[in-house]
């Protein structure tokens, strides 16, 4: 039972939506739109599951003073300070307003926060592009080649070094013509071969082939 | 021969350094820079000017503050390109933080000295609908009924009692849907659900290491237009007539690609170098 219900939950929903797809009509739509809420109520769901396994891994953590402890405890707190600012702290209006508890504490603590982890990855992007980049064999001289001019033609200098040149000869006009023409089929044959795997993969989902969503082989 | 070898393996510490210095000191620079439109923000731009006074713009803000330095100058300039033509804007997110980005440039460009006396009106001008979870499910639900979808406000007014909301059930009563989008769910789902499904007509801002991904879309025409990255945010910018973040930063990501390029030409330079004498010794 554990197995077939939700294969069958899997099968039912799955067809409707294929249906739908082709039949935008009743009784279809409407089975389809109940879904549809059915399902972002779940997602709603999972979001205070992922809160509370959250806090329970990191308790756990805590508790037993496992490596790194001390972050744990910082998720914790930090969990409990923006929770209590939005519920408690927002002067009678919408936690995401502006001048709340909350709204200080995102644009003071948390976007700073994350903008400077985000940051960091300009400081090892240029360090794996200095050991990556070299021109070992032919294809890896290509994406050299192809990521040289683009970084280059993606920035004013780009077209500054090359002023001299016509319009339309330039490395802006050069890295445009990468992203639009091989960058674009690379993209499409990518998108083709992914969109693919999903139908295959969604099938034998819905005809319960695939079996290994519910910890089946 | 030591000197290549050691450029062949210079301490990654050295080139933070380099990238640091090149990042900073231009910030601090006043040089005038040659900003070039690519073809896609061009359109992206006619796109938002062609539409007549009163039309309804969808803002899907699907991006967190990691990626603000990239879209939050792109989404200023969308907003106060919207508000100087007088679009009225309806603002979601698939992404939770998305609303809050949305309410932080909202608050930037209500900051300008342009809309002291006549500052966009919440409910009629635009409004804030907030984060709905369900990735591109909540597309699709938009696709059938928005006010299922979305039957609040964020700051929890039913959308029934939003004039601006007053008659808006699905994507057909959009006649725009701008999407600022940091990866998943963003530009790609839209362009599935809302443009592929429903026939939305939609123009995309993404980070710059997200914009190859969709450049097909551009040239089968499901995206009227994109702004890719901090250098799209200066074309737009710039079309606009607004010189922004986008423009201002455009100095310092100029002077980073140079070191990284650099380094790269330096790391060849001693590759090659090394690899000849020792095919040399080798015989």
């Amino acid at each position: 039972m554990r197995r077939q219900v939700p294969l069958l939950l899997t099968a039912i929903v799955g067809f409707v939506y294929i249906i739908q797809f082709f039949v935008p009509h009743k009784p279809f739509n409407i089975i389809e739109h109940l879904f549809t809420d059915w399902i972002l109520i779940i997602a709603a769901c999972a979001i205070w599951l992922g809160v509370l396994n959250l806090l329970k891994l990191s308790s756990e953590k805590v508790y037993k003073r496992a490596k790194d402890w001390p972050y744990a405890l910082v998720i914790i707190c930090g969990f409990f300070m923006i929770t209590v600012a939005g519920f408690f702290f927002s002067g009678g209006r919408a936690f995401q307003e502006s001048g709340t508890a909350f709204d200080y504490i995102y644009v003071n603590i948390f976007t700073p926060l994350s903008a400077t982890m985000f940051a960091l990855l300009a400081f090892f992007v240029a360090s794996a592009s200095y050991r990556a980049f070299r021109a070992r064999t032919f294809e890896a001289t290509l994406l050299l080649l192809a990521g040289f001019f683009v970084m280059l033609g993606r920035v004013p200098v780009g077209d500054l070094m090359t002023s001299w040149l016509p319009q339309g000869y330039r490395l802006s006009d050069l890295a445009g013509w990468i992203m639009m023409v091989p960058n674009m089929a690379g993209q499409r044959a990518i998108m083709i071969g992914i969109a693919l795997g999903i139908m295959s993969t969604s099938l034998r989902v819905i005809l319960g082939i695939e079996r290994t969503i519910t910890g089946g082989e | 021969m030591k000197f290549f070898e050691k450029l062949m393996s210079i301490d990654r510490r050295v080139i933070f350094l380099f990238v640091g210095v090149a990042l900073i000191v231009p910030l601090f620079l006043d040089i005038e820079q040659t900003i070039e439109i690519t073809p896609e923000v061009q359109t992206l731009y006619d796109a938002f000017m062609e539409l007549p006074p009163g039309s309804k713009v969808l803002m899907a803000f699907d991006y967190d503050p990691p990626s603000a330095p990239e879209l939050q100058p792109q989404a200023i300039t969308g907003l106060r390109l919207c508000f100087d033509r007088n679009l009225k804007v309806i603002i979601i997110g698939l992404w939770p933080m998305g609303p809050m980005q949305a309410n932080l440039a909202l608050e930037t460009v209500f900051s300008e000295e342009n809309y002291f006396d006549k500052e966009p009106i919440y409910g009629v001008d635009y409004v804030n609908l907030g984060y709905s979870p369900g990735n591109e499910l909540v597309i699709q639900r938009m696709g059938s009924s928005i006010p299922a979808t979305f039957p609040r406000d964020f700051r929890g007014t039913s959308i029934e009692e939003i004039p601006l909301m007053r008659g808006i059930v699905n994507f057909s009563n959009f006649d725009y849907v701008f999407n600022l989008s940091a990866g998943y769910p963003g530009t790609v789902e839209w362009v599935q659900f809302a443009v592929d499904r429903f026939h939305a007509r939609m123009g995309a801002a993404n980070t710059a290491v997200q914009a190859p991904l969709v450049y097909p879309y551009i040239g089968t025409g499901q995206l009227t237009g994109l702004s890719g990255g901090m250098k799209g945010a200066a074309e737009f910018e710039k079309l606009t007539g607004f010189i922004g973040k986008g423009t201002k930063f455009m100095l310092s990501q100029s002077f980073a690609h140079m070191i990284v390029v650099f380094f790269i030409i330096i790391g060849n330079l001693a590759y090659f170098v090394t690899r000849g004498r020792e095919e040399k010794k080798t015989g």
